[in-house]
């Protein structure tokens, strides 16, 4: 009998984590495009791609310093809440979202870099808002390669290991995500178990990455 | 017809040299011609409002006046708010979107499509509605900016180097067609470039800027025909130009050529340098005026021209038929004293 909540949990998980990342990454990137200071950009720059580069287990030991209930945000929500977000589902979340962020920023930077200056200028001479701006110009022209940054940050967030075991830790039903189950069922022997799982994430990925790939070759053909 | 008048005063450091422009426009069509990088764009740039000047007025009268820019009362008006129209070099349009939509998107929210129609109509654009800007030829993408620009209805147009990314055939072309296109719009408008037939086409008056300095103001004819410094003489395409040392009033030697001429003009002590147009030398007899040897020289054929660089460096155009392949370079040539041109450093 398969156990389906680790299934459900990195779902959970994964949609959650997209949700923030998506918006979160958008926003930084526009932010940093807008800032004139190299060195400033450089560093901010360093910070937000760094999950990306350490290994997931130094971002997880960083994250349970700071959520841990000692750390400076855990112990807030420990006196405030009476809430610990070590080893709570949440945890998932916030380790998800941490890895797979600079993926997305990174994808959504680039991809706003791409897009011709004078378009937005254009945009402003024509008496358009910054907002529309931003929406019907950046974001749309913006487009193909932020969707792609999005599905891989998403894909990133379902697979996340390592920081996840640190932060929330492998808690079944809770904090047991697909992987975690992967590594929990073939250290306990049952490959089979295991294989299940495996298909599952294998399937999910590939429809993700099939979907990117889609999105961005029809928007692409569509305007040349 | 309602008297207008575009009041452009602006200072703006930048790294390798200083701004400093101003003019005024009340009607018509003003040229901006200068090298590049010598901050042309950047002043049409700052009237638009895309760029800030350090210090400065920019301010537009039309029976009532609006200041754009106002550094002493702290005034800058958003781009959004200006109201004026620029033609990017490369069109700036949008790509996601389909000509209709690009001809729309100034009108705002609440338009109901009789003004896109109307300019499609007028661009010539019909069949092309749902195109996407990627689909069309070079010259349907200029007509698609044109009709955008004017449906959102601008008091000033700004027109930033609009041929230069293009292959000469194409050019030749859209500039007929700017020409005629231009007719519908009654407003001010500036054209900034670096191509001498351009300003010659487009605009009755001219500035003429280097490293961000005003160099030369006036009409353009007044400017092509006597350019006064030896900057705007090459600006305006004076192919031939050389130091001089002055013999007498009305004589000199050109010491890069090495030949003496007589000018029609009386030479004032200011003149360093001459300017002879390419064209402006025939063939002479021995002992005609300004006769000088047209020894040593090199031709070079062209589809309707000769090129042919002359032993002591000068350069000499002459017109010929598609279907004539041979010239021969005459003996003497001469320059009519009233085409040389008097120039200051």
């Amino acid at each position: 009998m398969v156990d389906w909540s680790p299934i459900f949990i990195s779902m959970k998980t994964a949609s959650l984590s997209i949700f923030i990342t998506f918006f979160v990454g958008l926003v930084v990137a526009w932010g940093l495009i807008k800032i004139k200071n190299d060195t400033t950009k450089i560093v901010l720059d360093g910070i937000f791609t760094l999950p990306i580069v350490l290994p997931p287990t130094v971002v997880g030991f960083f994250l349970l310093y700071i959520f841990g209930v000692r750390g400076p945000i855990g112990s807030f929500f420990v006196e405030f809440f009476a809430y610990k977000i070590a080893f709570s589902w949440p945890a998932t979340v916030i380790a998800a979202v941490v890895m797979s962020f600079p993926l997305m920023y990174r994808s959504a930077r680039g991809a706003f870099e791409q897009v011709d200056s004078n378009l937005l200028d254009a945009g402003r001479t024509l008496g358009m808002s910054e907002w529309n701006i931003f929406w019907k110009i950046l974001f749309a022209n913006a487009l193909p390669g932020i969707i792609s940054g999005g599905i891989l940050a998403f894909a990133r967030g379902l697979g996340e290991f390592g920081a996840t075991a640190m932060l929330a830790g492998n808690i079944a039903g809770q904090t047991r995500t697909l992987p975690m189950a992967v590594y929990s069922e073939v250290a306990a022997g049952n490959m089979g178990d295991a294989f299940n799982y495996v298909i599952f994430i294998v399937i999910i990925s590939f429809i993700a990455i099939f979907i990117m790939d889609y999105v961005t070759i029809r928007k692409e053909k569509q305007w040349r | 017809m309602s008297s207008k008048l575009l009041k452009v005063d602006i200072h703006k450091k930048l790294k390798e040299f200083d701004l400093d422009v101003d003019f005024e426009l009340e009607k018509g069509c003003l040229g901006i011609l200068g090298p590049s990088g010598c901050g042309k764009s950047m002043t049409l740039k700052s009237i638009a409002g895309i760029v800030d000047p350090d210090k400065g007025i920019i301010s537009l009268d039309m029976g009532g006046e609006t200041t754009y820019f106002d550094s002493d009362n702290k005034v800058n008006m958003k781009p959004q708010k200006r109201n004026v129209g620029y033609l990017f070099q490369n069109y700036a349009l949008f790509p996601n979107m389909t000509v209709e939509e690009n001809v729309g998107i100034g009108l705002g929210k609440n338009h109901d499509g009789t003004k896109v129609t109307e300019m499609i109509k007028r661009f010539h654009l019909e069949g092309l509605e749902k195109r996407y800007p990627r689909q069309l030829s070079g010259g349907q993408q200029q007509r698609v900016a044109l009709a955008r620009i004017l449906a959102y209805g601008p008091d000033v147009l700004l027109l930033d180097e609009p041929f230069s990314a293009m292959d000469a055939i194409l050019k030749e072309q859209l500039r007929i067609e700017l020409v005629n296109l231009l007719r519908y719009f009654d407003g001010l408008s500036v054209l900034v470039t670096h191509d001498r037939d351009e300003a010659f086409q487009f605009c009755d008056e001219l500035i003429i800027l280097d490293q961000g300095k005003i160099i030369a103001k006036g009409k353009t004819y007044d400017l092509f025909e006597n350019p006064k410094k030896v900057k705007i003489a090459k600006l305006t395409g004076c192919k031939n130009i050389s130091k001089i040392e002055i013999i007498d009033d009305y004589h000199l030697k050109a010491l890069e050529w090495g030949i003496e001429l007589e000018v029609a003009e009386k030479i004032s002590s200011n003149i360093t340098h001459i300017g002879i147009r390419a064209h402006d030398f025939s063939p002479a007899q021995n002992d005609d005026v300004n006769v000088f040897s047209a020894a040593n020289s090199k031709k070079l054929e062209m589809p309707f021209e000769w090129e042919i660089t002359l032993g002591n460096g000068l350069w000499w155009k002459v017109e010929k038929q598609i279907r004539d392949h041979e010239f021969e370079i005459p003996e003497y040539l001469t320059v009519d004293p009233k085409n040389i041109i008097l120039l200051e450093d």
